[in-house]
């Protein structure tokens, strides 16, 4: 059991955890995951990590409430335990001793692009321009901590709320053509958008590393289920990723293979829901008895 | 003396129309009394062959005179003096090529069946209580034990034994291993593996779960910072092959690990009570003829497929699957299609799998081990409409601890380079063994490896002790 030490809500449907995971902590590197498990009936979701300290012992990482599993997760609060936690899994993104790069986060994945800038932050011969996106000001996360770690903080809006109206693609294509570009782009958030990414680095053989996010079991290397084709090899995310070569890696293939469960998933939602409204009716009405 | 029974009894069955609808054990055990009585049967050979047929050397002989005379509680004790997984093995041993492929009464008649007594020993004990453990002295020695497999558990009970201070350490939240996510709940029901494991924490063994050693911790960190004298790696042979024909990455095709996995540890069969989903078609194919294989076409009856057939390249004479449970699958409906080679997965225009192309094969000349070796018909082209695929075509070891371990040696196929007798690695104080060591094998030799290696790394230990005295 894994006990989660602080948990901050990020936009109304993002929170923060940080929790007592000290062997995590120890050994964990940018670009890795962890594999939780909020119950004992629960499933093992891949979530990246955003942040550890190794002298505290702890890991951080952000979770958007999309499913079932992450809105359970949302019911715990500091002080409660988390049933598993394993890692750090996956291999650590390889990063460059001097250059400039550019880390582009989408949604929930600018907390994925922390421990990175963090890493990078303060190396001689590097800049960092961090590119990050979200629907509206309300949306954008961890702003303060990721510009703290970089030379430029580049944030975008859809509806022009806060920087740049527009995605990320956008300001992404501005800075390469007005500038002398980037050797480095590092792509973190949802499938569409590191797809986009990708497209605009190309012409400019820009070399470009995206998260992959796809399904897995164990994270161990087992299950074979997160298998992505890049380059038209397959490979595992858990073992050789999950940061892929942008430009090698089958998009279609991968986004089709992540939605393989939208209608369990939906199910097992809909359960969760009705469980719940069940409980609260339970609640009130024993309420109401005692009345 | 009474006529001694030339047949063994046979083993009590699930229905095979009742139990493919459900989960629960196929094979129900024998009775105390038909267990007396298979027992009886033993000759009592004055060089009991049975037990050289054995990898952990079970003491066959003693255990089953124990039994014959209605000892049970003593018949197990004897037993697990050796074999500290006796129900495991009762269940999952390929007993027809080992201890029973050397019973005396095997020659002229059928073997004693040992495998079956082992098994109602063993869940005798579990029925009846577990005897007060003898208290062992504290060596105030630690070792560690990477995998929570058959190779790591017997290694760990063993080295717990002798008075060591043993932390298993697992990659998953659960302990057993492949008993865990691999053999499915009608063959080795899992709080039989969950007994097992309590058994050993109980002797002071503990479990860590969650760290996957080479990436959580490394083997250096235990031996450096941890305090650990010695390492045992039992990490199996976890990943998964894939043919390499095209389509395989189409909705509804699986490895048979992620297909087991889902329903053996996550428990997708029971969803949405647990939250791990599982999609399976109508008419599911599974690839390879193995005891994996037979695994998957049988769980597949039982989550929901109206068809489930095997497809294999050889013969029936060819498969690896064990004899019963080939049977077994037959029983239950499951079709075969022998000399069938799938060449591409087809899929419509969501990419959900629906059929296989294939050709059939023929037997031409023994191949390099020795089994004929299946050339293709030429224009037999045809499609099998299927709409979920499992691919059960044997697994390799997992690269990740050799990757993050310094001066471990590995051969071509990705295994460690182990002792064969004594699982020492080209790392001072490492030792490896099973699976991980020589490839997918049995739950068996990966127990005689654990239990070999827990001897020498007892060795080696002392040897140490005696240089630091």
């Amino acid at each position: 059991m894994y006990r989660i030490l602080k948990m901050r809500q990020l936009t109304p449907v993002t929170r923060l955890y940080v929790v007592d995971a000290p062997l995590v902590a120890r050994s964990a590197q940018p670009g890795q995951f962890i594999i939780l498990r909020v119950g004992a009936t629960g499933e093992r979701i891949p979530i990246t990590i955003t942040d550890f300290d190794r002298e505290a012992g702890t890991v951080t990482i952000v979770v958007q409430e999309v499913g079932k599993t992450t809105k359970w997760l949302a019911q715990l609060g500091e002080g409660d335990y988390i049933h598993d936690f394993a890692g750090p899994l996956g291999s650590p993104v390889e990063l460059p001793a001097q250059g400039r790069v550019a880390l582009v986060g989408g949604g929930f994945g600018t907390g994925a692009i922390l421990t990175i800038a963090k890493a990078l932050h303060g190396r001689p011969g590097i800049t960092v321009d961090a590119i990050v996106g979200a629907r509206n000001q309300d949306l954008l996360i961890l702003a303060d901590e990721v510009s703290a770690n970089v030379d430029r903080f580049l944030a975008c809006t859809d509806d022009g709320s806060y920087g740049y109206k527009g995605f990320v693609t956008g300001v992404l294509q501005e800075k390469i053509k007005a500038e002398e570009g980037y050797d480095l782009v590092i792509a973190v958030g949802p499938m569409p958008m590191m797809r986009a990414v990708a497209e605009v680095t190309r012409p400019y053989a820009i070399y470009t590393l995206a998260s992959m996010d796809p399904i897995m079991l164990d994270g161990t290397g087992m299950c074979g289920a997160c298998r992505v084709r890049v380059g038209g090899e397959n490979r595992f995310a858990c073992v050789d990723g999950p940061c892929f070569d942008a430009h090698k890696v089958d998009f279609e293939e991968v986004t089709r293979r992540t939605k393989m469960y939208k209608a369990e998933e939906k199910a097992a939602l809909e359960h969760f829901e009705h469980q719940h409204e069940h409980e609260h009716e339970c609640q009130c009405k024993k309420t109401a008895a005692v009345r | 003396m009474a006529k001694m029974k030339r047949d063994r009894h046979p083993m009590p069955l699930l229905d095979a129309a009742v139990r493919v609808n459900r989960f629960d054990e196929v094979a129900l055990g024998y009775t105390l009394e038909m267990a007396i009585e298979e027992a009886q049967r033993c000759l009592k050979c004055k060089n009991p062959t049975c037990e050289i047929g054995c990898p952990v050397q079970s003491p066959v002989k003693d255990f089953v005179a124990l039994l014959a005379e209605g000892k049970v509680a003593e018949s197990v004790k004897r037993l697990r003096e050796v074999n500290r997984l006796p129900a495991i093995c009762g269940r999952v041993c390929p007993q027809e090529e080992q201890c029973e492929s050397k019973c005396v009464m095997g020659v002229k008649f059928e073997p004693v069946a040992i495998g079956r007594l082992e098994r109602f020993v063993a869940d005798w004990e579990r029925q009846h209580g577990f005897g007060e453990l003898e208290p062992v002295a504290s060596r105030g020695v630690k070792v560690a034990v990477v995998g929570a497999g058959p190779a790591g558990l017997t290694c760990a009970g063993d080295l717990a034994a002798l008075g060591y201070q043993v932390t298993v350490f697992e990659a998953l939240h659960a302990a057993g291993g492949v008993l865990m996510y691999g053999i499915p709940e009608f063959r080795l029901p899992k709080e039989i593996v969950e007994t097992d494991v309590r058994r050993l924490e109980e002797m002071g063994v503990e479990f860590r779960y969650n760290v996957l050693v080479g990436r959580t911790v490394t083997i250096d960190d235990l031996m450096e910072k941890d305090g650990y004298s010695a390492v045992f790696i039992g990490t199996g042979a976890g990943l998964p092959k894939f043919m390499g024909i095209p389509g395989e990455n189409y909705s509804g095709v699986y490895s048979a690990n992620e297909f087991l996995t889902r329903i053996n540890l996550l428990r997708a069969y029971k969803f949405p009570e647990y939250d791990t989903p599982l999609k399976v078609g109508k008419r599911v194919a599974v690839i390879g003829a193995g005891n994996t294989a037979m695994d998957s076409v049988r769980t597949a009856l039982r989550v929901g497929a109206e068809q489930a057939m095997i497809v294999y390249r050889r013969t029936e004479h060819e498969m690896t699957a064990r004899r019963e449970e080939f049977e077994h699958a037959e029983e239950e409906g499951v079709q075969f299609n022998f000399l069938t080679n799938p060449v591409e997965i087809l899929a419509n225009e969501d990419g959900w799998v629906t059929g296989l192309k294939c050709v059939k094969m023929e037997l031409g000349e023994p191949d390099e081990s020795g089994r004929r070796k299946p050339v293709t018909v030429k224009g037999s082209e045809f499609v099998m409409p299927v709409d979920t695929v499992i691919m059960a075509l044997g697994t390799t070891p997992n690269p990740i601890l050799l990757r993050t371990t310094p001066g471990l040696q590995s051969n071509k196929w990705g295994c460690v380079v182990a002792d064969p007798e004594t699982g020492a690695t080209t790392r001072p104080g490492v030792f490896a063994g099973g699976d991980a060591v020589t490839g997918a094998a049995t739950v068996i030799l990966a127990m005689g490896a654990g239990q070999k290696a827990a001897r020498a790394i007892h060795e080696y230990l002392e040897k140490q002790a005696a240089v630091h005295a």
